[in-house]
């Protein structure tokens, strides 16, 4: 019962802080919002017992990405910016197509069936974790922090533009 | 109770917000935040699956974990075109960015 109550709270976070980041006209406060939506979705997982990936929410999403979106905003911002976030032509066509897809996936959600598991998850998530990245998962790892350091590289040699010395 | 289908509508209702503000949206700055939204959702779904149907094995934590490490590289790459080209135009408004000729 009270674990219905904490996740119908943190759906409604989640759900509602996203709604107004799309909806909201001024895109600070979009910036805002889709840190409260991160901090819900870290809630989320806490709820699904996946603690380290909750720790890692808020450390990568809430931590950085947002205020990665918030010198994207203020670096690149020019006019009013109440008004700094509007809509484009195709809001109706957008919305429809949105909610479309949310009817499709409810349905195709509510036909499927799945073979659940009675198992409980395990105390220590993260040695488990560990030990999978450390075996199965060893070259993906390699590759993502290969991937990252091209990412970083990549990101200060466009921002910053390439002096050319020939 | 709380059972998987709620986790997966959950999901599904941020990945169409996500895809709203993706798709409805004139700055790219904006674009960007949608397309977080969807990851996130998306990480949603990971965890929520391997929660109830192999909670044994953390196969889909470590799915979740590469995803996140995928969109902060996403992101970083977005901010810093979108910078670029706004030193260039003086404009993120997507609507503008269209000098590819075909």
């Amino acid at each position: 019962m009270s674990q219905a109550i904490v996740f119908g709270v943190l759906a409604a976070i989640v759900l509602g802080f996203g709604l107004a980041m799309v909806l909201s006209k001024n895109l600070v406060h979009s910036a805002i919002y889709m840190a409260v939506t991160f901090i819900g979705v870290a809630g989320i997982y806490l709820n699904l017992s996946a603690g380290f990936l909750a720790a890692m929410q808020i450390l990568v999403y809430v931590g950085a990405i947002s205020v990665l979106m918030v010198f994207g905003v203020m670096l690149t911002r020019r006019g009013d910016i109440a008004a700094s976030n509007i809509f484009n032509r195709y809001k109706l066509t957008g919305g429809l197509m949105a909610l479309a897809l949310f009817v499709i996936l409810g349905r195709l959600i509510f036909t499927s069936s799945w073979n659940l598991s009675s198992f409980a998850v395990p105390e220590d998530t993260v040695s488990l974790i560990a030990d999978l990245m450390m075996t199965d998962f060893v070259i993906p790892f390699e590759t993502a922090a290969l991937l990252l350091l091209v990412a970083l590289v990549g990101a200060i040699m466009v921002a910053k533009g390439v002096k050319n010395t020939r | 109770m709380i059972t998987l289908e709620h986790y997966l509508l959950l999901a599904a209702a941020l990945f169409s917000i996500g895809l709203f503000g993706a798709v409805a949206k004139k700055n790219a700055v904006a674009v960007l935040m949608g397309i977080e939204l969807m990851l996130n959702s998306v990480n949603i779904n990971l965890v929520a699956f391997n929660r109830f149907l192999m909670p044994s094995q953390l196969v889909g934590h470590v799915f979740a974990v590469f995803v996140i490490v995928v969109a902060a590289a996403e992101v970083a790459i977005g901010l810093a075109i979108v910078i670029s080209i706004y030193r260039d135009k003086f404009s993120t408004e997507v609507d503008n960015l269209d000098w590819l000729k075909w």
